[in-house]
């Protein structure tokens, strides 16, 4: 068993760091008080060719391992949980339900230009009445001739309007339930698809987080992602990858937050010493690091086991839990370590304790995620 | 166009520290990285390779087998080629001992139009083995280079100066060195990061540069080392606080009696 990263994931930590330093850290305050989206931002990680950072070379992507595109994640939500998300959405909720289901002609028209930055992709998978039940579908797709009819709408899209391409699924058969969900690649310029309002949230407030409207939206019948009816198997296997990134963004918030809170508490005087100095915060320090490691193990290995082509369902669920629940943790004490600095918004504490909670949520909640652990065991 | 840029792995930090017994420095818990000028010279090299097709730029360091991560980061930046010129024999050679064998090295290359260096490496501060270089190699130098164009077979660049900078243009083969108001350097990309480990890091021993053996490593180098310590830090400055005539005054006075006014 080897701990150690390969020189190329060494450099890969580098690279993104010093990324997240110069060209995230900078104005992720900015864009989470004023919601704005990082167009700049995508646009430089465009032209790195970030975008598609395990998307084999021969759709336009860097070719790296699972654990790389992790690496890459984590670095960047140690400074902006917001940046992180994007860039997890755009490759683990498009790219990758392309490059696992899409025909060759899909992938050279679809995933190419995203993998390479062209284009910013999207997933719609929840709708209003259909959240962590999600098979509970209402919007529909019927088949008229050489296009498909869509009608509905989702909601609490990441990327929303900004997206160029959404993964978007609807019911092709009403009757079979999850069985009769299909998926669909849906360009933003498609007729009778438009987006709606767009959510102001607790955190991670600089993503675009929007409605998608389908209204008689026609799809071309090639767009068809998969086969008919196959929809819902898409979607789940597409979220098992998606929670691996998530998992990273949420240990990376984690690790963002305690990495300030350490610097901290070793400047930060009081009753004649440093905060470092108290053997009852230090206890606090010792148990957050506990965590984060032992989260960190799990979300590497999901990464690991991914890459090997097994099933790691259960090992993604572990490590989004893990991970998620140890962002709320870890960032809830470090905005308590640092007192009313933390609470301020002149220090980054209360930002990353806001935007932790979301991944208790997305790409399945916790219970959820308990739910795909019990499933493994008890089948 | 055919491009050598030189390059150093250095210790990671400006306040490099010393070990007080031996005078050497401790780079032990210390991150290694592409010294910074250098990053501005391989920057210019990509920048013109952008701009000219065809143009190949070929990374030039020497330095320990760690250095291999260097080169790589060189590689995933855009270059080309990679060279690491690396041997026992090598080792304790100051920066005239260095230069030579460097020039040898790029003798041995044999065609380039251009070498780019860095103004100087932030671990030994010296400037000296750019020039040295140019000056083995027989070549035209040009230093502390903030800005620069090729027009034909000519350079023409900026050079900063304390008090205003000079144009200078010279016929390639040229050496410049550069300083980092020159460009800002690209990021790696996660593809050349990983393109960069499919390559090969040439690495040239002892047997592969032709060197005098007489005069590399400790022996070659005619610079003694007496003693090397951290100096004392400086006492405070005098402040003087207040916007009144008196204050300007009591300043002005003060810079007089010290003749710098």
């Amino acid at each position: 068993m080897d701990f150690n990263f390969t020189p190329q994931q060494q450099l890969m930590i580098q690279l993104m760091r010093e990324f997240a330093e110069n060209e995230v850290k900078p104005i992720a305050a900015e864009i989470d008080e004023t919601e704005r989206f990082p167009r700049e931002t995508v646009q430089k990680m465009a032209k790195y060719g970030m975008l598609g950072i395990n998307i084999p070379k021969q759709y336009g992507g860097a070719g790296a391992d699972t654990l790389s595109y992790v690496l890459a994640i984590e670095e960047l939500a140690k400074v902006c949980g917001t940046t992180a998300i994007i860039l997890s959405a755009h490759t683990s909720l498009s790219c990758a339900p392309i490059l696992a289901y899409g025909t060759e002609q899909q992938k050279q028209k679809y995933l190419v230009p995203l993998a390479k930055g062209e284009k910013l992709g999207a997933f719609g998978l929840t709708e209003p009445n259909a959240g962590t039940d999600s098979a509970a579908q209402q919007t529909v797709a019927v088949l008229e001739g050489d296009h498909y009819v869509l009608n509905g709408s989702k909601c609490f899209i990441t990327n929303g309007g900004q997206a160029d391409i959404y993964i978007v699924f609807a019911m092709t058969d009403k009757a079979k339930g999850n069985k009769g969900i299909s998926a669909f690649i849906v360009e933003k310029e498609f007729k009778g698809f438009s987006i709606g309002k767009k959510e102001h949230k607790l955190g991670i407030r600089a993503s675009s987080t929007t409605e998608l409207i389908f209204e008689d939206c026609i799809v071309p019948k090639e767009n068809l992602l998969g086969e008919e009816n196959k929809g819902f198997k898409i979607a789940m296997t597409t979220l098992d990858g998606g929670r691996i990134g998530v998992g990273a963004q949420a240990l990376g918030i984690a690790e963002g937050a305690f990495d300030e809170t350490i610097r901290y508490m070793k400047e930060r005087v009081q009753f004649g010493k440093p905060l470092s100095a108290f053997q009852g915060l230090q206890w606090m320090a010792a148990d957050m690091k506990c965590e984060i490691e032992s989260a960190k193990l799990l979300l590497y290995r999901a990464a690991m086991v991914k890459d090997s082509g097994k099933p790691y369902s259960m090992d993604a669920a572990m490590a989004k839990l893990r991970c998620a629940e140890t962002a709320m943790n870890v960032t809830t004490k470090c905005v308590q370590l640092h007192g009313g600095y933390g609470y301020s918004r002149e220090y980054p504490l209360e930002r990353m304790m806001r935007d932790a909670k979301i991944t208790e949520i997305y790409e399945g909640t916790s219970q959820v995620q308990k739910m795909v652990i019990t499933g493994q065991l008890f089948k | 166009m055919k491009i050598i840029v030189c390059v150093k792995q250095v210790p990671d930090t400006t306040e490099v520290k010393l070990d007080p017994k031996t005078g050497r420095l401790i780079r032990d818990g210390v991150p290694s990285i592409i010294n910074p000028d250098d990053k501005n010279a391989l920057e210019q090299a990509l920048v013109i390779k952008d701009q000219n097709p065809g143009t190949t730029v070929t990374v030039v360091s020497m330095g320990p087998q760690q250095a291999d991560v260097a080169m790589r980061e060189a590689l995933a930046m855009g270059a080309d080629e990679a060279i690491l010129i690396c041997g026992r024999e090598f080792a304790g050679s100051d920066t005239w001992a260095t230069s030579y064998i460097i020039a040898s090295a790029i003798k041995k290359i044999g065609d380039y139009d251009l070498i780019l260096c860095g103004r100087q490496a932030i671990d030994g501060d010296t400037a000296q083995v750019g020039p040295q270089i140019a000056e083995q190699l027989g070549i035209p130098q040009i230093t502390y280079v903030q800005d620069m164009r090729i027009e034909g077979g000519e350079v023409i660049a900026t050079r900063q100066l304390e008090d205003g900078y000079t144009v200078m243009s010279a016929k390639m083969p040229v050496l410049l060195t550069a300083i980092k108001e020159l460009n800002t350097p690209r990021y790696m990309t996660p593809q050349g990061i990983f393109e960069a480990y499919e390559k090969q890091v040439k690495i040239w021993g002892f047997a592969d540069v032709p060197v005098d053996e007489a005069r590399i490593g400790l022996a070659g180098s005619p610079t003694n080392v007496n003693k090397t310590f951290s100096p004392e830090p400086k006492a405070k400055g005098e402040m003087l606080e207040g916007a009144d005539r008196n204050t300007v005054k009591s300043l002005v006075d003060k810079l007089v009696e010290k003749h710098l006014l």
